[in-house]
């Protein structure tokens, strides 16, 4: 019984915090994200000379570093060099940096699979290349891109527990806090789980319902 | 209207054409033939500029430019007056059909909405796909399609349409509603050059034929002459073994 009456305590606990701190920090970094992966795909996609080597750059090295060390050297590195950013303020800047990188390289591809021919329609009807980009390329691109991105998306809303590590009061943090008070960890652990279960299974809905309204439109 | 002088094209080593010639009249209805490879289909989009041409010169209306540096305001300009049909028609797979005929008016030239979509209803109605305003480019068949390309095509009300291949990607009973509009387009004096294989719109629609081969022009004549009096001993037997294939089918 003391069980059951510590999980129902600590549920909203838990999942106040994950209505404060999880959500908005998923929601604000992941349309970051979303941002800079469509400008930095864009500028590979346009062959901007110099932007286009940055770009290359950026993703090379953010794909092949760990989130975790990337979130320390924002959070504890920066400081040393006169840097100080808040601990949720720091996440949103690691989080929308790294899945900008991956979000570019989804985008990319799904951008370079518009048939080229759409493009030289475009040409031909007298538009100029921003304008093709933004009626016809890009609105394909997205969503071909749209499952990958609501792959990510969700992957997002898990690693948002790496920001515990840095100080943010997140769901893992808290729940990390109440273990160290009522020595449950398994109980309270697996419930953690169950909430970021249903977090995740709200979303995989809405990319179920989103993904069938966009295709009786159109292809 | 349009005169081109000494076109050259390479692709690497393979030179596609050879410097040739080409002078199109007002209310000209061209057939381009000649077997693949011949380079008419790179002629046609070296004139809209979606190949860039290494050498010649264009005179479109009076204006003369060098087709290889030709400025990105002279090559918009050009497309502004000319149009193209596609062999695979390219539509814009995420605009609906009438948004496809309309897109070059209220995006590219700032046409407002509602003029533009009783322009592009009445050329939909013309090319005979009133019901079809909302569908998209998916649901409709090959033939379908091709309309809407040509009336996308038509909307903006160009000096000049160019036709590449506009039905070899049809299905042989779709050929005939295609050329039919092609044929009624030709009839109300549109400046058409179309690249085809189709040997009776060559014969019964065009008024001038080009045979290429090899990257060269070998013939340009009137269509009587071309095929009545035709006396190079390579045409005779292109159009010989074209017109057997078709009864083949």
């Amino acid at each position: 019984m003391k069980i059951i009456n510590l999980l129902t305590d600590s549920f909203l606990k838990i999942l106040l915090p994950g209505i404060r701190v999880t959500i908005p920090l998923t929601v604000i970094s992941f349309s970051l994200a979303m941002v800079i992966g469509i400008l930095v795909a864009f500028v590979q996609f346009a062959n901007i000379r110099v932007l286009k080597q940055l770009a290359r750059f950026y993703i090379w090295v953010i794909r092949g570093t760990p989130l975790l060390i990337q979130l320390f050297v924002v959070f504890y590195g920066l400081p040393s060099v006169g840097v100080i950013i808040d601990p949720f303020p720091a996440a949103v800047i690691v989080f929308s940096i790294n899945e900008g990188a991956y979000s570019a390289e989804t985008i990319r591809g799904a951008l370079e699979a518009v048939p080229k021919g759409q493009i030289e329609a475009g040409y031909c009807s007298g538009l100029n290349f921003v304008q093709i980009m933004w009626h016809i390329v890009l609105p394909q691109a997205l969503r071909m891109a749209f499952p990958s991105l609501a792959n990510a998306l969700i992957a997002m809303v898990k690693s948002t527990s790496l920001a515990a590590n840095i100080t943010v009061m997140e769901m893992f943090m808290v729940t990390q806090q109440i273990v160290a008070r009522t020595y449950e960890a398994l109980a309270l652990y697996l419930e953690l789980a169950f909430i970021y279960l249903m977090f995740s299974t709200v979303l995989t809905r809405l990319q179920t319902y989103l993904e069938k309204r966009m295709n009786t439109r159109g292809a | 209207m349009i005169e081109i002088k000494g076109i050259r094209k390479s692709f690497g080593d393979l030179e596609v054409l050879k410097g040739l010639d080409l002078n199109i009249e007002k209310g000209d209805v061209v057939a381009i033939l000649g077997p693949s490879g011949s380079g008419k289909t790179t002629l046609l989009r070296c004139l809209n500029f979606l190949e860039k041409a290494d050498e010649g010169t264009m005179i479109f209306d009076g204006q003369e430019f060098d087709m290889h540096s030709a400025s990105r305001k002279t090559i918009h300009e050009i497309r502004i007056k000319t149009s193209f049909v596609f062999q695979q028609f390219n539509l814009f797979s995420n605009k609906t059909v009438l948004e496809n005929v309309t897109l070059g008016l209220t995006v590219a030239r700032k046409m407002d909405k509602h003029k533009a979509e009783e322009i592009g209803k009445n050329l939909l109605d013309k090319v005979g796909l009133s019901d079809k305003y909302e569908a998209y480019p998916n649901q409709l068949s090959g033939g379908q399609q091709q309309r809407v390309g040509i009336a996308r095509a038509l909307a903006t009300d160009p000096e000049i349409i160019y036709f590449d291949e506009p039905t070899s990607a049809l299905d042989p009973e779709l050929i005939g509603e295609v050329l039919a509009v092609i044929k009624e387009l030709a009839d109300e004096g549109m400046t058409m050059l179309v690249v085809t294989h189709e040997m009776n719109f060559a014969k019964h629609v065009s008024k001038k034929v080009i045979f290429m081969d090899e990257g060269n022009i070998i013939a340009s004549m009137p269509t009587e002459q071309f095929f009545n009096e035709q006396k190079n001993e390579r045409i005779r037997n292109f159009i010989k073994s074209i017109e057997h294939k078709g009864e083949q089918k």
